[in-house]
This record gives structure tokens, sequence and C-alpha cells, in this order.
């Protein structure tokens, strides 16, 4: 490695398992107002809080370790994926500030190139760079608070599918595996640039389509937690879904990672954590391994009346968009997720 | 008994490394510090058929060993995407609405007999891919519309560009096979064993 590359230590996988989080937040003093629409009851992607009744302001605060080395890739990726949290609730990004960790000791033009990256990404949100917050630290994190706007009445809140909603998915899946797997020598350079590719894509564009469809209950992006650790929020105990597994979007290369034995930490935490909610009725443990993969920047899941998934998806693919139609939302069963 | 010291690595090296180790001998040992580390190191096993036994010697000290001995009859190693096969599959693009240069009508005929011939085949296409002008054959006018629904129907999966329709303003109009991106047509082309162009 040379001097002006990062460490990777994980994106999204450095994040805190859910299983670990909840009773911690349980715990916390509060303050109660009407005018908090979203908090931390839903464990949505982010707060909302009204201001007017036709405006409300979205918050939200993203950060990780470097899971590239390219630390201009890192800013761009670490950029989309916070801003990815105020699409996720229907919003439209207003203003962001940086948050940095740098060590003492290190060169100062990573660190320009980490947040060239970034304010290239806000710019492109149509968001304002407004100030940020940085300190020493002994590896390098980088991130963004974000703040947005939505109508109070048209919040995408993550967990309020409706049983017969078909669920639309709009980045392929495998993130993980390929850009781990890069630094530890398995995958090819051509499948950590197809990761990176994604990871670098904002979620903007499929949102500015998503908001304007009609019959969207539900949306969500998947990050850390995975496609089925995001997926059993939306289902909020009240649903169970269908997956159909022939449509599942994801790299090849890192199915094929997955069954060479790329295993991540944060993978097998997902597993761990969502196993017993979980039915795999087809004998295919990589695509076991890619459901639980955890996304860094991933795609926005989207539970949407079935009446109106074929203009959604076609308007979705007519933008160069890569979104499939991965399953079906259903009344209760006496497990959550079914892989069929 | 081999030993892989992976105290202080970050998944996946841990599996990585002790895969490794295997090649070479029947039982390996790998250190690990976390409990994560230790249940990929499960998964690898179960998944090769091998046995796996763990002691935890401290807080953040673990001890795997694993061997091959308990190998029931052979165990088939994780199969490979099936897409990366080579046989005598094929998919199909069409990206005009002629066959080959020449006269234009006469190039919409032989691209007409083309989609029917192709039925007759003995194998037929995996996949038939419709981009740019090619893409007014899958829609409610198309001449070929009940050859290609046959085609869908014996199993061949049809796939129109989406942001072709678009263009020609078709979308609407689409009336076999489904729609897709670039990115997936990228993929699809990538990945196919052969490529037939009429």
């Amino acid at each position: 490695m040379n001097d002006n590359q990062l460490v990777v230590c994980g994106g999204c996988n450095a994040k805190i398992g859910a299983g670990n989080l909840g009773p911690l937040l349980r715990d916390l003093p509060r303050r109660e107002s009407p005018d908090l629409l979203v908090g931390f009851d839903g464990a949505d992607d982010a707060a909302v809080i009204r201001l007017r009744d036709d405006l409300a302001l979205i918050q939200t605060v993203d950060f990780f370790p470097p899971m590239v080395t390219d630390p201009y890739v890192f800013g761009q990726i670490g950029a989309a994926n916070a801003l990815s949290d105020v699409y996720a609730m229907g919003g439209k990004v207003l203003a962001a500030l940086n948050i940095v960790a740098f060590p003492e000791e290190q060169d100062f033009g990573i660190l320009r190139d980490i947040l060239r990256g970034g304010a290239e990404k806000v710019q492109e949100a149509g968001g304002l760079l407004s100030g940020g917050h940085s300190i020493h630290d002994r590896t390098v994190k980088y991130g963004l608070a974000v703040t947005g706007t939505v109508h109070p009445n048209r919040i995408l809140h993550n967990d309020a599918c409706v049983a017969g909603d078909h669920l639309i998915l709009t980045k392929p899946l495998g993130v993980s595996i390929l850009t781990i797997g890069y630094s530890a020598g398995e995958i090819s350079k051509e499948g950590f640039h197809q990761a990176v590719d994604s990871m670098c894509m904002l979620n903007s564009y499929a949102m500015d389509i998503i908001r304007d469809a009609g019959g969207v209950h539900s949306c969500t992006d998947v990050t850390g937690f995975g496609l089925c650790g995001h997926l059993h929020e939306m289902l909020h105990g009240a649903c169970s879904a269908r997956i159909d597994a022939a449509h599942l979007p994801y790299f090849e290369e890192a199915y094929w990672g997955a069954g060479h034995f790329i295993f991540t930490a944060g993978g097998q935490r997902n597993r761990d954590f969502l196993q017993d909610k979980v039915v795999f009725e087809r004998n295919d443990f990589a695509l076991e391994e890619i459901v639980f993969d955890p996304q860094t920047s991933g795609g926005l899941l989207v539970s949407c009346d079935a009446r109106q998934v074929p203009l959604l998806l076609a308007r979705l693919q007519a933008d160069h968009i890569p979104a499939a139609d991965i399953g079906v939302v259903t009344e209760k069963k006496e497990k959550e997720i079914y892989i069929v | 008994m081999f030993q892989v010291n992976a105290l202080g690595k970050a998944c996946p090296l841990p599996v990585i490394e002790t895969r490794k180790a295997l090649k070479e001998h029947d039982t390996v040992q790998t250190l690990v510090d976390n409990k994560i580390a230790t249940e990929n190191l499960q998964k690898m096993a179960r998944q090769l058929g091998y046995s796996y036994s763990m002691t935890e010697d401290g807080p953040a000290h673990y001890t795997v060993v694993i061997a091959k001995g308990e190998q029931t009859a052979a165990v088939p190693a994780p199969a490979a995407p099936s897409r990366a096969v080579k046989d005598d599959s094929y998919i199909v693009v069409i990206n005009s609405p002629t066959m080959g240069t020449g006269d234009e009508t006469f190039g919409r005929t032989l691209l007409k007999n083309f989609i029917y011939t192709l039925k007759e085949q003995d194998v037929l296409p995996d996949m038939m891919i419709f981009y740019n002008g090619g893409v007014p054959l899958v829609t409610d006018t198309s001449d070929s519309l009940d050859d290609l629904k046959e085609l869908a129907a014996a199993g061949v999966q049809i796939y129109a560009c989406g942001a072709c329709l678009n263009y020609y303003g078709l979308t609407e109009k689409v009336a076999v096979g489904e729609i897709t991106n670039l990115y997936r047509i990228i993929e699809i082309l990538r990945t196919a064993n052969r490529v037939v162009r009429p």
C-alpha cells in the first residue's frame, strides 16, 4: 500500500448490530412532542420534525471507516450513503455538514481528497455543504450530518408495508463481499469496481421517480443490516414476505465469493440476528450469504401497491436504475421472510 | 497439527487462511479473537463437509479445529454460478428492424423469417434481447408478435431495453417479454455463452 491510500476497515460492516442497539436506546431520557413525526421508536432511517403543516425537517447522520483505499472514492461513498437516509424518507436534501476523524500524523492531501469526493456528491444531490466538524483520531472516519425536507403527509416510513404489496429493490446486493473480498485479494478488480460504481450512485434518481409514483406505502434504504435486516424492519412484526430468489439482483462475483468462503463479520452478525426469522426454501448457501450481506450505500427497498408496480419499474429501468421486483408482502405467517 | 494464527485479523482473513491451509493439511487448528470469526469458520467447515470443534480459551481467544477426517462420501464444493458453465446455450440480440444490410423491405421480411425459423431450432436461445431499432418487434403492432409469444411460452426470456422503448415512445405498447435496463443488458451480454446477431 502506498502513502496516499487508506487502510480498509469495514464501511457499513462496522455498524453496531441491531440486537445490541435496541435495549440501549430504550433507556434514554427523552421529551415527547407531537411535532416529532419520526423518532427512535420506529428505528426509521432518519428523524422527521414538523415545522409547519406543509413542511417537515429530516435529520440524519452517518459516518464510517473506509471500505476502499482510494480517499476520493471513500468520500463519494460516505456522502452517498449519508444522503441516502433523506431519500429513504421520501425527502429532498437541503444541506449537509462534514464529519471527519483523521490521524494527526497522516498526509492532509488524503483528507482533501475525501472531502472533495464527499462535496461533489452533496453538490450532485443539490444540497448546500455548509460546514462540519473534524477531530484527530487513530483511524480515518468520514460521513455527513444531512438536513432534508419533506411534506409531512408524504413521509415514507420504513415500516408501513401492506399485505399484497410488491417489493422493489433498486441496487444489486453483495457490495461488502466484493469490497472486503477485494481487500483480501480474492475478488477481481472488475468485481470491485462494479461495487464501487453502485455505492457511488445517489439514491436521489430512484427517489425522484418513486416520490411521484402512486401506491408507494413504505421505503427504506438497504445498508448495514442487509436485505433481510431492513426487510425485517419494514415488516414491523405485522406482515411476512416472500422473496423470489430468481429475481433478486446481486453481483455475480459476490455470489461466487460467497460460495468460496468470503465471509464478512457484518454478514455473520446479520445472520445471527435474523436466522430464526428467515426460511430458505431452496438449497443455495451463497444466496443466503447475499441476503445477509451488509450494504454500504445500498439501494432503496420500496413496498408498493401491486397495480402500480409495472409502471414504477418501467420508469426506474428507463432511467437506467437496476431496479427489480423481488417479491411480495403477505399476511403474517409463522416466519417472517421466505426466500423461494 | 498445523496452526493458523489469525489473532488480530479481521474477517474474512481467518477463513481464507484456514481454507488455504486445509489444501495442504488434513487437520488445521485456527486461533481467532472473536466469536463471529468462529461462526464463519464453522460455516466453511459445514459447506465443505469437514468436522468442526471450538473451545473458548479466554475473553478474546478461541481455538477452532477443522478436520477432513469426518467427511462422509464426496461432499460437493459450493456450486459456482450456473451461468458460468460453457455449453450449447446462446442468446439472440436484435438491435435493428432488419436482418443484415441491403434492401430495407427485404431486410424486414428476412428478420421476420429469422424469428419464425428460430422456433424450429433444436436448441432454443436462453434469452432474446431487443434494443434500439429492435424494440418495435416486441410491441403490439409487431409482425413477429405471435412467434415471439410462442418462443416466450417455450421458456425463452425476452427482454427489451427500457430506455429505447421510452425514446421511441413505445413503453406502454410492449406486448411480450420484460422491460430491462442497460445495466442488465450489459451483464447478460458479458456473461452469455454465445451471442447470436441476425
